[in-house]
C-alpha cells in the first residue's frame, strides 16, 4: 500500500528526472568519453580512439626528447582562478555580510525593498555590466577622476586589465549570492539569542563573534561557494576586464574548444574543475551536517 | 529592615507614536527589595515584561527611572548590569552545548575556563542535571530546558534575576515540581527573584510578595495573604480568587461603629481595619469561604438573610448560591463538608448569611 503511494508519487518528479537525465547527465558523460578520446587534427576528436593525453597534458609536457617534463602552465591557470575567486569571495564577504546583517536588522517591510535593490545586478546584461566596469575603471574613467578629486595624480589609476580590475568586476557580479543566504540565515536567527547574549554580560563584539557569526556560519559558508565557485567558471568578465591578459579556467577552456582545437584537453580540464568543486561541497556538508536544526 | 535593590520611580513605557501610541506602563513605581521573591502578576498585555525588560536593560522607559541599589541605571546597558534574565522562551543558544550555555555569562565576566566549568558543574548539580552537561539544547525536553535557562542565568550569581513567565510552558505536574524547585533555588541562592506570570495559583504559592498589575498599573503590592484577604481592588479581588461583591452605603452607627446599608436587603457591621473611613456608596469584597449560613431564625448585626437559589457540591465543599434580594447579584457561599453542613440546606429555603466583620473589604474603586 505504502509502496504504491510511493511509487506513484514518483511521477511527480519524472519530468525532472527526464530533464537532468537529457540535458546534464548524457552531456556530461559525453564530454568525459570526449576526454578520453584523442584530439581530432582539425578540432573535434577521433571516436573510438582512446587516449589519456588530456588529462596527462594538464600536468606534463614532452620535451623534444619525447621525455615527460612537469609542465605548471596549467596549474598556474588553475591557481590563478583560485586565487581571484578567492580574492572575489573575501571581497563578498566583507562587502556582503554588513549589508545582510543591515538588511536583517530592518522593518520587514523594508527588507524586501532592500532584498531587490540588492539584485539588481541579476537584472542587467553581463556583458553591459562589464562594459561599464571598464568606463569606471579605465584611466581618465569616473574611478580616476573622483580619486584625482581627492588629490590622486589622475590618469594613474592602472587598475583596468588586471587581475583586480577582474575580481571588482566578478564581486559585482557574484555580490547577491553572498548576500541573500546570509541574510537567510540571520533573519532566521532568533533575535532573543543576541538579547540573551546582551543579558550574559557579552557586549555587542562579543555578541558577534559568540552568537551571531555561528550562527550565521552555515549561510555565511553557503554564501562563499555560491560566490566562490562560478567565479572558477567565469568566462566573460576575465576576458573584458582583465583584457584577455589573465586567463582563469573557462578561458582556458574556451580557447582548448575555439582556437587550440583541442577538445579532449578542454574536457578534461572541465573534469578537474568538476572534481575540485565537488570536493569542496562534499567538505562543506561534512562540516555543517552536524550543527543542530533550529527548531520552531 | 531588607535593603532595596531594585526601584522603579514613575516609570512610564509608551511604544509607537501618534495615533498609534501603546502606553504599556503608566507611572508605575515600586521598590524590590534583597533576597526577596517578588512576582508581578497580571493578565496578558498589561506590561508585565515590559517593566521586565526595561529592568533588563533592554528598553528604555519614557518617562521615570529604574534603580539599583540607588543608582540609576538609565545609561547602562543590558551587559552591564548585574541583572540576568531567564526568558520565556528559554532562549538557549542551540550551536552550544549545556555546558558552554552555562559558562558563557562566567567568559564574559573574564573568568577562566577551569573556574567557569567547575561553577557550571555545580549550577547542573543545583538544577539536578548534572550529567546533561555534553548535550545540545535540542536534547533536552522542555522542562530541561528551562532548567538549563535558570542555571545559566543564576550562574554569574547575579544581583537580580528576572523571570518571565518561565514555567508557562510546561505541563502541570512539571510545573508544580518546577514552582517548588524555583522557591527552593531562590532560598538557597539567596538572589532577589523577580518573577512574572498571569497565574495567581503560581504567584500565591511562591511569592513573598506580589504586584498586581493591570493595564499598565500596579494596583496594588503585598504579601500573598495580604493581596488574597484584604485586596484594594475590586480587580485584584477578582482576579484572584474568586470574590463576592456587594454595593451599598456605609454610614457610622450611633455606637461608634462602621456599617455598610445594601439596598433592599439589611445592614451589616464591618471592622474599623477594614474600612477605608470613607462615607456613602462604596463596594465590598467578600470571599465565599469567609461567608457561612445559619437557620433563618439567627439574627445579629452581622447577618442578612437570604433564600438559597442553588448549591452544588464540589467535593471538599459545598458551593451555595444565595439570593439576597431583587437587584442584588446572588451571594456565593463556601461551606466545608468536613463542618458536616452538608444538607442542612436546601434550594428555596431560607437562611441567615454570617458576614463576620472582617470579612468585607472596602474597595477603592
Ligand atoms: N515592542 C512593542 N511595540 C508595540 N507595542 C508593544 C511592544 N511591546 C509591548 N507592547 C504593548 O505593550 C503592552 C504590554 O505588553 P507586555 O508585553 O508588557 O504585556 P505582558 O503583561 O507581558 O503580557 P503577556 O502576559 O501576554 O506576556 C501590550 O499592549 C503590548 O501590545
Ligand atoms: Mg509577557
Amino acid at each position: 500500500m505504502r509502496n504504491l503511494v510511493r511509487s506513484k508519487r514518483f511521477w511527480l518528479v519524472a519530468p525532472a528526472v527526464v530533464y537532468i537525465a537529457f540535458f546534464m547527465a548524457i552531456p556530461l558523460l559525453q564530454m568525459a568519453y570526449v576526454s578520453v578520446l584523442e584530439r581530432g587534427e582539425y578540432g573535434g576528436v577521433n571516436w573510438g580512439v582512446f587516449s589519456f593525453d588530456a588529462y596527462r597534458n594538464f600536468i606534463f609536457e614532452r620535451d623534444l626528447m619525447d621525455n615527460l617534463m612537469i609542465n605548471t602552465d596549467y596549474l598556474q591557470v588553475f591557481a590563478r582562478s583560485f586565487g581571484l575567486s578567492a580574492m572575489t569571495m573575501t571581497f563578498a564577504l566583507i562587502l556582503g555580510f554588513p549589508t545582510a546583517f543591515y538588511i536583517s536588522t530592518q522593518a520587514q517591510s523594508r527588507r524586501n525593498f532592500l532584498i531587490f535593490l540588492v539584485t539588481i545586478p541579476f537584472w542587467t546584461n553581463i556583458l553591459v555590466r562589464n562594459y561599464a566596469w571598464i568606463l569606471l575603471l579605465r584611466n581618465g574613467g569616473l574611478v580616476d577622476n573622483l580619486l584625482g578629486f581627492f588629490g590622486w595624480e589622475t590618469g594613474g589609476l592602472d587598475i583596468l586589465y588586471t587581475p583586480y580590475a577582474v575580481s571588482i568586476g566578478l564581486t559585482y557580479t557574484y555580490l547577491p549570492f553572498m548576500v541573500l543566504p546570509i541574510y537567510a540565515s540571520l533573519e532566521k536567527l532568533d533575535h532573543r539569542l543576541i538579547e540573551a547574549a546582551f543579558d550574559l554580560g557579552a557586549d555587542k563584539r562579543r555578541a558577534m563573534m559568540r552568537v551571531i557569526l555561528p550562527l550565521a556560519a552555515p549561510g555565511i559558508a553557503a554564501g562563499c561557494i555560491l560566490v566562490f565557485v562560478p567565479c572558477l567558471g567565469a568566462y566573460v568578465t576575465p576576458e573584458l576586464l582583465g583584457g584577455g591578459k589573465f586567463n582563469m579556467i573557462a578561458n582556458l577552456i574556451g580557447s582548448q574548444f575555439g582556437s587550440a582545437r583541442n577538445w579532449p584537453f578542454g574536457a578534461g580540464l572541465g573534469f578537474v574543475l568538476l572534481a575540485v568543486v565537488l570536493l569542496s561541497m562534499v567538505a562543506y556538508s561534512l562540516k555543517f551536517k552536524s550543527l543542530p536544526e533550529d527548531k520552531s | 529592615m531588607s535593603e532595596v535593590v531594585v526601584s522603579a520611580r514613575s516609570v512610564s513605557k509608551s511604544f509607537g507614536n501618534g495615533a498609534g501610541v501603546v502606553k504599556a506602563l503608566d507611572d508605575v513605581s515600586v521598590d524590590i527589595l534583597q533576597n526577596e521573591f517578588f512576582t508581578m502578576l497580571g493578565p496578558s498585555g498589561c506590561g508585565k515584561t515590559t517593566l521586565l525588560r526595561l529592568i533588563g536593560g533592554f528598553e528604555q522607559a519614557t518617562a521615570g527611572e529604574i534603580l539599583l541599589e540607588g543608582e540609576a541605571l538609565q545609561d547602562l546597558p543590558p551587559y552591564k548590569r548585574p541583572i540576568n534574565t531567564v526568558f520565556q522562551s528559554y532562549a538557549l543558544f542551540p550551536h552550544l552545548t549545556v555546558r558552554q550555555n552555562i559558562t558563557f555569562g562566567l567568559e564574559m565576566k573574564g573568568i577562566d575556563r577551569k573556574k567557569a566549568n567547575a561553577r557550571a558543574d555545580e549550577m547542573l548539580e543545583l538544577v539536578q542535571l548534572a550529567q546533561y552537561g555534553d548535550r545540545v539544547p535540542s536534547q533536552l525536553s522542555g522542562g530541561q530546558q528551562q532548567r538549563i535557562a535558570l542555571a545559566r542565568a543564576l550562574a554569574p550569581a547575579p544581583k537580580v534575576l528576572l523571570l518571565d513567565e518561565p514555567l508557562s510552558a510546561l505541563d502541570l505536574k512539571l510545573r508544580k515540581e518546577m514552582q517548588v524547585e524555583l522557591k527552593r533555588l531562590q532560598t538557597e541562592t539567596g538572589i532577589t527573584f523577580v518573577f512574572v506570570t498571569h497565574d495567581q495559583e503560581e504567584a500565591l504559592a511562591m511569592s513573598d510578595r506580589i504586584a498586581v498589575m493591570q493595564a499598565g498599573h500596579i494596583l496594588q503590592i503585598g504579601a500573598p495573604e495580604e493581596i488574597y484577604e484584604r485586596p484594594t481592588h475590586r480587580f485584584v479581588a477578582d482576579f484572584i480568587g474568586e470574590s463576592n461583591f456587594l454595593s451599598g452605603e456605609i454610614f457610622s452607627s450611633a455606637d461608634g461603629a462602621w456599617s455598610l446599608r445594601v439596598e433592599g436587603v439589611g445592614e451589616v457591621v464591618l471592622a474599623q481595619e477594614s474600612s477605608t473611613g470613607k462615607l456613602g456608596k462604596v463596594t465590598v469584597s467578600i470571599r465565599p469561604e469567609r461567608l457561612s449560613l445559619g437557620h433563618e431564625s439567627e439574627q445579629g448585626t452581622d447577618r442578612l438573610k437570604g433564600v438559597v437559589a442553588n448549591k452544588v457540591y464540589i467535593g471538599t465543599d459545598t458551593a451555595y448560591r444565595i439570593h439576597l434580594g431583587d437587584g442584588q447579584p446572588l451571594l456565593s457561599v463556601r461551606v466545608q463538608n468536613a463542618n458536616g453542613v452538608t444538607g442542612h440546606f436546601s434550594e428555596g429555603e431560607s437562611v441567615s448569611v454570617c458576614i463576620p466583620s472582617d470579612a468585607a473589604r472596602v474597595l477603592v474603586d
